[in-house]
């Protein structure tokens, strides 16, 4: 157990100094880097506890999607000179109060969470997720998250649908006189339609797509 | 005491798994050059050695002693940190892929996902080399790389779904063993060559090698590098095509499992079948290089977004209906 004692706090430490460097860091894209450190050691934390799925299906979805284009926009958006001055400049001081509050209302959410969590065993119980050695973390899920939550898991698909064509949709601008390539048409060409043999008269010439 | 033993030997186990990956990516290397020359009627490396086989040793000699020059401009510790992480998650990923029943550094239960998990960290190396570099062109590689990875993971994600629907189990023995009586690439022949072309584009070979495309980018997100950084890259890149072949091997081609379940081949180490079938993967893949010319970026795109994605969840669905219809979905 010392060793595992060992790897939490290890995990846990790295987790916490790379979520604080997020935000402390001057180079946004350093910030980034900060990010994904924050997530490979959060999803080593899931593998300790024994949730190995969720601890994969962070890094694949957060780490291998989600970061990356964190880091695309942060690149792309060259803000990579601006430096991250934030705390020094006087704009700062009239959007503190508004953070405070937020940061006040997640704190209170979380110790909401952990506390239900701790005085309601109940609560626990009365999932059906068993967390036998028989039957592994994967098969577990499955087993309730089509069958108990269902309608949950669907409605959190459909908004996630939602969102994506909402995205399309703003973004989506059809522009006049842009010409682009039809693979179809350019398949379907025959012969007869792109070439065409003429009789050229001598010192004449011929008029080619007027 | 007990605990260094137990440590020394992990690591025996791991050099033991480590030496010959990295020996081997030597010898594909020069295979990948043979077999390219032969198909355009050269020679290719036949000089250092029998048959030029040392001669990536030779390579490798030449870049261990070439100087390294970091750019003055660049960001010093991402640009060293980035052929290091390429090459680290090149090689970790190969903790789990069983060589025979017993013969798995790490026989975890969720291995496909890690597998999976890896290859898809394996865009930090780059953008951090292209981004890190400071200059045009690598920049561009390195954008142009992880759209191209990022975009390519998805197909070969719902890919790997089918291939577990048809197993029950995230276990990479456990898929090796299912295919038992069949391998998957008979009924599952379609998704064997998305697959395949997939990986092509996930590890930035030809004809999708667009982010090294030395025609415009010079050589794209290692522009910047040289002497034993270089060589970080490339060694990171061709440890990840082999494994890119060892999954599909996995996958599609039945891993350890010999062809004939006969006799006198069930004695045949189930290694041997597994290097077996990599090398066929891979002699497939030195083949494209040389065959198929260079995807032109907008077409790439197209091609996975496009065909590949809706085509594999057509598959998905298919595979879905008819292991349910028929009542032979994997019971746990």
């Amino acid at each position: 157990m010392i060793a595992h004692s060992i790897f939490f706090y290890f995990f846990s430490i790295v987790a916490i100094i790379s979520a604080i460097m997020v935000t402390a860091s001057k180079n946004t894209v350093h910030s980034v880097f900060f990010l994904i450190l924050d997530f490979i050691s959060i999803s080593c934390l899931f593998i300790m506890i024994g949730a190995e799925f969720l601890g994969m299906i962070m890094l694949i979805v957060y780490v291998g999607a989600v970061a990356v284009l964190f880091l695309f926009v942060v690149m792309m958006l060259n803000v990579a000179q601006q430096k991250n001055q934030w705390f020094l400049s006087k704009s700062s001081s009239r959007h503190i109060p508004i953070g405070l509050i937020i940061s006040a209302i997640i704190f209170f959410e979380l110790i909401i969470v952990v506390g239900g969590w701790k005085y309601k065993p109940d609560l626990v119980s009365l999932s059906s997720i068993g967390s036998t050695n028989e039957i592994s973390n994967t098969h577990s899920l499955g087993q309730v998250l089509y069958t108990e939550y269902i309608h949950i898991f669907q409605i959190s698909g459909m908004i996630l649908l939602i969102a994506m064509i909402g995205a399309i949709v703003l973004t989506y601008r059809q522009r006049e006189g842009v010409k682009t390539q039809s693979y179809v048409k350019q398949i379907s060409r025959e012969r007869s339609e792109g070439v065409e043999v003429l009789e050229v008269q001598s010192n004449k010439g011929v008029k080619i797509d007027d | 005491m007990e605990y260094l033993n137990i440590i020394f030997q992990e690591v025996y186990k791991i050099l033991f798994l480590l030496v010959p990956v990295l020996v081997s990516v030597a010898m594909i290397v020069w295979l990948d050059r043979r077999v390219w020359a032969f198909v355009q009627k050269r020679q290719g490396p036949n000089v250092v050695g029998p048959f030029g086989l040392l001669q990536s040793l030779a390579d490798a000699l030449k870049y261990i002693f070439k100087e390294i020059i970091i750019p003055a401009s660049s960001n010093k510790v991402i640009f060293i940190l980035a052929p290091i992480i390429t090459m680290t998650l090149a090689l970790i990923a190969w903790a789990v892929i069983p060589f025979s029943e017993n013969q798995v550094l790490a026989n975890i239960n969720v291995g496909i996902l890690y597998i999976f998990a890896v290859s898809s960290l394996g865009v930090y190396g780059i953008i951090m080399g292209g981004w890190a570099s400071n200059s045009k062109y690598p920049f561009l590689g390195s954008i142009r790389s992880a759209a191209q990875m990022v975009s390519y993971e998805v197909s070969i994600g719902i890919i790997i779904i089918n291939v577990l629907l048809c197993v029950g189990s995230l276990n990479l023995n456990d898929i090796v063993i299912a295919q038992q009586n069949m391998w998957f690439i008979i009924p599952l022949f379609p998704m064997f060559v998305i697959f395949f072309i997939s990986a092509l584009a996930e590890t930035n070979r030809p004809p999708f090698d667009l982010p090294e495309a030395e025609a415009e980018l010079v050589a794209g997100y290692q522009t910047e590098y040289s002497g034993m950084m270089y060589a970080m890259f490339w060694l990171g890149e061709y440890a990840n095509i082999l494994l890119m072949c060892a999954l599909g091997s996995i996958l599609f081609l039945g891993g350890w499992l010999s062809p004939i379940d006969l006799y006198p081949f069930n004695l045949i180490p189930g290694a041997f079948w597994l290097i077996l079938k990599i090398l066929l993967l891979f002699f497939l893949f030195a083949l494209v290089k040389a065959i198929v010319p260079r995807y032109r970026y907008d077409q790439l795109m197209r091609l996975g977004w496009k065909i590949f994605l809706p085509l594999s969840l057509t598959y998905v669905v298919l595979t879905a209906s008819y292991l349910f219809y028929f009542n032979l979905l994997p019971k746990i």
